[in-house]
């Protein structure tokens, strides 16, 4: 057994306990925040709602009842039926399931990209930091919302059948969201390669993508965690959007945004309101609710970068 | 000569996320008219909140003094309305702190800063404030007085600024100016004359200072009396000569022994070993117990009272008090 | 400084110029355009009109021709309104301009105002409850909550009109049009006021007690100065410098109009335009569009940049 080994064999253990009580604290000072609970509370149940809900509702095979067309809520239908005499309710926890589903992947994606390459330039820097932060210069300068109704149209040209819209949405709201995560890890890689603990890593030689994977990448991760959770809010709005413009996901799969595209329609606006304000409320409630836990998280992870 | 403050028994409490810490803990002492009252200690062990009770700004959220009275000029501080006590502040009572570089606002000019008390307190109109404030730097030893008056604080050195900062404190002639660590962010050069402006200050306007510090140096060269305090309480006190040459408490004589001498060479400097208790979980004991050589069962069971040893001087250790017992 | 500046022009352009190209291809990738749209049309004519406007011509060629107009001020023709793109925008970007100037405006006044509070009084009930609307504020699905507001305010209760900027057909004018242009703002201002109070109030007020905390502040109370003073004279001022630099991140939003609201709200903006444009692929007009709040953001994040190194005491001389 070399020294070395013997020593890391002497500090792993307390490195992770350590970590334990780290994440244990941490956890402990979030349930102190009620607020961020709550939140958290309303995303556990808005997610259960709409995965598990669907189950229990007698009309989830959404048959087209003429007899129940355009009902206003009743006992029967909690929420009322619509041009076809499907359960609003029903239909709005089905479209939360595309909504969430779409907002988690286009978080994850945005994430793992806007991690990767701001990592890669932030701690390569030269040609790769060039390349890459050019490359979100660009994307930061042309307008979010245009540029989102260009890949919209171009779905519908590329005859992309309904069903898999919803995944083309999702990389097309990535590629909106990801410079800006580059740019923020760059930046907090830029400053922790000049911390002392990274000074000492260089002293001791150790290899790049040791330095990189366990010394700087881990001390991005609370930022990481924060702006993760934020993102999902926004992808869940940015979604909502594009639906409702009918560039997004399109009927027949059911989203909260293009739910709400029933109040394009005149009659269904003045006349039947509960088309589509119990999916607007349903976006609203989850974002916020998103939003308040995020903040919660980042007051515990991340208290420098309160803003 | 006549006592100008007297504190009694005075508490201060923060409620943190972790629990109630009890920062200034029954402390009890007077400054007499025109004399430099020092109050030294370790960092953490309330000497900086004992001085901001006095002032009324122990910030929220959490901090509250809790206990005890404060008697300024024959009333109590702490039971005064926040208008009469903001009458007081900066006016009858000054403070100047640690950190010169931050203490002053960054986007304001320096002479708009000096006026603002002399209009509050004093009642000058512009003109009038104008006129003093120029004069006052003058009076801190700083040339060019209307250029500094126009500049702003980023482009003055620490030095001048701690000027600034006593030419602000003494602006409406204070009977007490208390002063937190007022050298210790400044060179060494620049710490002398402070220390002068200082003593000089109050010779001429008959004001007395309660100086607050952890370094001896300081202490020797400005107090008439000291005040030693250990985690939140005072452990001994008295003249400054007695206590110099005669300290009694085992903190005190570690914090003279761990000062260094010159032509003293020693093989390695003395340090008090061990650290400061953990004020959450202080229990009834003499707090300084575990880091103590003379440590003796009742140290850890009973706290000691401060108890008058001759001389004026006074020391909270049981050494003495079983002395007495026993004689 | 100079060397700076000429840096980071040099910069813009070539950013910008890699933007034109990336927008004009894409939108000449987008599925139909102009001419298909138009049924009434025969194949021939159709054929003819592609011609004139040089739709046959390969992309890159056409980008050629587009920006070498550009460059002599010439951004092109409608073709669905047969004017000029610029003459367009200048008919259409100041009824956007009263919109975003207005709420503009009176985000700001509420933000600080209840951000300075709020840090205050932090941790108070108050507080709470600004926190809880800034999140709400933060949350809204813009063109839901305009939908929301147009079905209660304009449809049930009918206080203020739907929508548009003056009622159908009238032919007000002087203090009875102006009355009636305010009535029809209410709504949207509202909206987009509601829309940006979120994070900017929440930026004041993490700001202020950041300030709040500063060596500063205990200064000035040491001084004996009143709250009020010590709040508004000395924490304000150092809470309001940093924002100087959110002027210039406003100015895309303040020319550019919103596409949203002003679609949902019917309002004769650049952003309605640009969405009745859009369903028409009337090409110049998209890409004139889309260019001008390219370079609104370009212009405004070196207005940032400028303003903060005038801002910062330390570098001010």
């Amino acid at each position: 057994m070399t020294v070395d080994s013997r020593l890391a064999g002497l500090r792993e253990p307390q490195v992770q306990r350590q970590k334990s009580s780290l994440f244990r604290q941490s956890l402990k000072r979030l349930m102190k925040n009620k607020l961020a609970v709550a939140g958290f509370g309303v995303v556990v149940f808005m997610f259960a709602l709409c995965f598990i809900g669907p189950f229990f509702s007698p009309y989830a095979d959404n048959k087209i009842n003429m007899a129940m067309m355009n009902k206003a809520p009743s006992l029967q239908h909690l929420l009322g039926t619509d041009a076809l005499g499907r359960d609003i309710l029903t239909r709005v926890m089905q479209a939360g399931r595309i909504s969430l589903t779409v907002g988690l992947a286009s978080m994850v994606l945005s994430v793992f990209i806007g991690a990767l390459l701001g990592a890669v330039a932030g701690y390569y820097r030269g040609i790769a930091d060039q390349i890459i932060m050019r490359i979100a210069d660009l994307l930061m300068t042309i307008p979010g919302l245009p540029l989102l109704f260009i890949f919209g149209a171009l779905l519908s040209e590329w005859k992309v059948p309904t069903d898999y819209r919803m995944y083309i949405v999702m990389l097309m709201l990535s590629i909106v969201n990801w410079p800006g995560l580059a740019r923020m890890v760059r930046g907090q890689m830029l400053s922790l390669r000049e911390r002392e603990f990274m000074q000492a890593a260089v002293v001791l030689g150790l290899r790049d993508s040791r330095k990189l994977f366990h010394h700087l990448l881990p001390n991005v991760v609370p930022l990481l965690i924060v702006m993760a959770t934020l993102n999902i809010g926004g992808a869940i709005l940015s979604e909502s959007v594009l639906s409702f413009f009918g560039l997004g996901v399109m009927p027949p799969t059911p989203t909260w945004g293009n739910m709400i595209d029933a109040a394009n329609n005149m009659i269904d606006f003045q006349d039947h309101p509960w088309l589509w304000i119990p999916p607007g409320l349903s976006i609203f409630a989850t974002v916020i609710a998103i939003n308040i836990f995020g903040d919660g998280l980042r007051d515990v992870l991340d208290p420098k970068q309160k803003r | 000569m006549k006592h100008l403050m007297k504190i009694e028994g005075l508490s201060t409490v923060f409620h943190t996320e972790e629990g109630k810490v009890t920062a200034v803990d029954h402390v009890s002492f007077q400054v007499r008219e025109g004399e430099t009252v020092c109050i030294v200690g370790e960092s953490g062990c309330g000497k900086s909140v004992t001085a901001m009770s006095i002032m009324g700004l122990v910030e929220a959220p959490g901090g509250q003094v809790n206990g005890g009275q404060i008697d300024f000029a024959g009333e109590d501080l702490l039971r005064l309305d926040k208008n009469t006590l903001r009458a007081i502040r900066g006016n009858e009572i000054a403070m100047i702190f640690q950190e010169p570089m931050s203490s002053l606002n960054p986007v304001m000019k320096i002479g708009e800063q000096i006026m603002e008390p002399l209009m509050v307190h004093l009642k000058l109109n512009k003109k009038q404030a104008r006129i003093r404030a120029i004069e006052l730097i003058t009076q801190v030893g700083i040339a060019r007085p209307e250029q500094i008056f126009g500049s702003y604080p980023h482009e003055l050195s620490g030095g001048m600024l701690q000027r600034i900062m006593i030419a602000i404190a003494v602006s409406c002639s204070p009977k007490l100016l208390i002063a937190d660590e007022p050298t210790t962010a400044l060179d060494v050069t620049i710490q002398a004359q402070i220390l002068d402006m200082l003593r000089e200050f109050k010779e001429s306007g008959g004001m007395s200072i309660l100086l607050i510090t952890h370094d001896l140096g300081v202490v020797a060269e400005m107090a008439d009396y000291v005040i030693v305090m250990y985690s939140g309480q005072i452990v001994e006190e008295g003249g400054v000569v007695e206590l110099f040459n005669h300290p009694k408490h085992p903190y005190t004589r570690g914090l003279l022994k761990s000062k260094p001498v010159v032509g003293q060479r020693l093989e390695e400097l003395y340090s008090i070993p061990g650290q400061v208790p953990n004020p959450l979980t202080l229990e009834q004991s003499c707090y300084f117990h575990d880091r103590c050589e003379h440590c003796m069962p009742v140290c850890r069971s009973r706290q000691p009272r401060l108890e008058e040893l001759g001389g004026g001087q006074k020391t909270a250790c049981w050494l003495y008090e079983e002395a007495e017992v026993h004689v | 400084m100079s060397t700076y500046l000429t840096k980071r022009l040099l910069y813009m352009l070539i950013i910008l110029f890699a933007a034109s190209l990336l927008i004009f291809i894409l939108y000449a990738s987008t599925p139909g355009d102009f001419i298909t749209g138009n049924i009434k049309l025969t194949a021939e004519r159709k054929a003819e009109l592609r011609e004139i406007y040089g739709l046959n011509k390969p992309v890159l060629e056409r980008y050629g021709i587009w920006m070498n107009n550009a460059f002599h001020g010439d951004f092109g023709y409608s073709l669905a309104q047969q004017k000029p793109v610029l003459q367009l925008f200048n008919d259409y970007i100041w009824n956007s301009f009263l919109l975003a100037a207005v709420s503009t405006f009176l985000t700001w006044v509420i933000a600080v105002i209840v951000g300075v509070i709020s840090a205050y009084k932090q941790y108070s009930w108050f507080d709470t409850l600004v926190m809880v609307a800034i999140f709400a504020a933060m949350s809204l699905p813009s063109f839901f909550i305009g939908l929301f507001l147009i079905k209660i305010l304009a449809v049930d209760l009918k206080w203020l009109p739907p929508g548009g900027m003056i009622t159908t057909g009238s032919h007000a004018t002087g203090l009875a049009y102006l009355k009636e242009v305010v009535r029809h703002m209410a709504l949207p201002v509202v909206v987009m006021t509601l829309l940006g109070l979120g994070s900017l109030t929440r930026y004041f007020r993490s700001n202020m007690i950041d300030v709040l905390k500063q060596d500063y502040i205990r200064t000035a109370r040491a001084k004996g100065l009143k709250e009020r003073k010590v709040l508004f004279r000395h924490a304000l001022r150092n809470a309001l410098l940093p924002a100087i630099t959110l002027v210039g991140f406003e100015l895309p939003a303040l020319f550019g109009g919103s596409l949203i609201i002003e679609q949902i709200f019917n309002w004769p903006g650049i952003g309605q335009l640009y969405m009745k444009s859009f369903g028409l692929r009337d090409y110049p007009l998209l890409m004139g569009f889309t260019m001008f709040i390219a370079i609104l953001t370009v212009i405004g994040t070196l207005l940032s940049d400028i303003l903060y190194r005038v801002a910062d005491p330390r570098v001010r001389l």
